[in-house]
């Protein structure tokens, strides 16, 4: 494990206080809510390191997971649109539909592009003014800025090629419908580096105030997470919750207001579906009305259809930290990264995918 | 998904320009990247760059450190090369 530079702690001190202060608790619960935070868990080792005592649980934060099935089949449709270009992250590319996946449509002939940046998307709209291109726009607050302003760009550039298909979905509100279905013991969060450079740390006041749970924000270094997973260790014996943030020299209290102010000119919020979460309140992105020639729903006429899961698929119950991945049947036997049959296990940051790929030698920690 | 680089911002789009576009070198691999969310980065300041959008500026030490760890993670890959 990489020893920083600038030596803020020892990462073998953090590990004995760590172990130390869980000598003297039960069984904590920490919900891991990022994706990135799962994967990095797993590296760098941090993961094996911890007391048994100490459970980590997936949540909800990788936006491929959480998103429907319908929106998937939604995608796979519009490539059958004329003259359509379907433009995506890479991480969307292999996730099952209901009849195959985007994968499966661009081996049939259909225009899918990858895309590293929306921005990508945009250029291609500009060199290929022949071609429609949707622009499958999913991702938590990291990324919904970023389509904020090519939505913006877009305007300015008057481009009449170029939509986005909105999957824009808020942390906040999922973590309060998690909280408030009452069945979930978790004590703490590591809530994720990235989205709070956007929202700040002061946005996840109500989970200190309101619900009583300890929180950490934190980045995704192994001396980040060690960091967090001590301070919510801490605040645990000391029956003492609150909100502290190790990411301070990225996050502020009040994020960045650039990007909120993008977020808030061009989207509303809008009642969202998450996969097998059901319907979250204003947990979700929408085009504003005065941006619909760039909503994909409405110059294509798009529906976004049922959600739909696929029999004996429980990446629902994965995403809200309710089982582990080797405690599905699927895991391993039909559903591999090879062959995946959920979304859990499709993503790069998907935690099936993160549990089949580092296997058991790494998962020790926190299992009973 | 969440996965932000960081990189130092080596050319910036002057002001007046159309777009706060410009360049960042992350150890070798030049991009282009968009500063509409941190529009007083300057050229020789570290940025994270998450999808091609500078989100926050970051110390120089700080960005090492971060860059170091997900070089031995394997978690960066090599960036598109900017054709500019």
């Amino acid at each position: 494990m990489a020893v920083g530079k600038n030596l803020r702690e020892d990462p073998q001190v953090l590990i004995q206080a760590i172990n130390e202060i869980c000598l003297e608790l039960d069984t904590i619960r920490l919900m891991e809510v990022c994706g990135t935070h799962t994967v990095s868990l797993f590296r760098s080792g941090v993961r094996s390191l911890l007391p048994a005592n100490l459970r980590l649980v997936s949540g909800p934060g990788c936006p491929v997971c959480v998103t429907s099935q319908g929106y998937i089949d939604a995608a796979i449709d519009a490539t059958r649109l004329d003259n359509v270009t379907l433009c995506t992250y890479g991480d969307m590319l292999r996730v099952p539909g209901r009849a195959g996946s985007l994968e499966s449509r661009r081996a049939e002939g259909a225009a899918i592009e990858i895309c590293y940046s929306i921005r990508d998307a945009l250029r291609y709209a500009g060199a290929n003014k022949d071609r429609q291109v949707i622009f499958l726009s999913v991702g938590f607050e990291t990324t919904a800025p970023a389509a904020a302003q090519a939505v913006l760009e877009a305007e300015q550039k008057d481009l009449q090629n170029f939509t986005i298909l909105s999957g824009h979905k808020l942390v906040m509100p999922a973590l309060g419908a998690l909280l408030a279905s009452g069945d979930m013991p978790i004590d703490g969060f590591l809530l994720p580096g990235h989205v709070s450079v956007i929202i700040g740390s002061d946005a996840y006041a109500d989970l200190v105030d309101v619900h009583a749970k300890c929180c950490a924000v934190a980045g995704f270094e192994p001396l980040q997470m060690l960091s967090a997973i001590r301070a919510l260790a801490a605040q645990l014996r000391h029956g003492t919750p609150r909100l502290e943030n190790v990411y301070g020299v990225a996050v502020s209290g009040a994020g960045n207001r650039h990007a909120l102010s993008s977020l808030d000119r061009v989207f509303d919020e809008a009642d969202t579906v998450w996969r097998a979460m059901g319907t979250i309140p204003l947990s979700g992105l929408e085009l504003k009305d005065e941006f619909g020639r760039f909503d994909a729903r409405k110059r294509f006429g798009l529906t976004i259809g049922d959600d739909y899961d696929p029999p004996g698929c429980r990446c629902g119950e994965v995403i809200q930290g309710r089982l582990d991945p080797p405690d599905c049947a699927l895991f391993g036997a039909e559903c591999t990264h090879e062959q995946p049959i959920g979304p859990c296990m499709v993503s790069g940051e998907g935690t099936c995918a993160a549990w089949y790929r580092y296997g058991p030698a790494k998962t020790q920690g926190g299992r009973p | 998904m969440c996965l932000a680089v960081p990189g130092k911002i080596v050319s910036r789009a002057p002001d007046g320009a159309d777009l706060p576009l410009g360049t960042v070198d992350f150890q070798g691999s030049r991009v282009e990247v968009s500063f509409a969310l941190v529009p007083d980065a300057a050229v020789g300041d570290w940025v994270l760059v998450h999808a091609g959008f500078a989100i926050t500026l970051l110390d120089e030490a700080e960005a090492r450190e971060t860059w170091h760890y997900l070089e031995e993670a394997g978690l960066v890959e090599s960036f598109p090369e900017s054709d500019s």
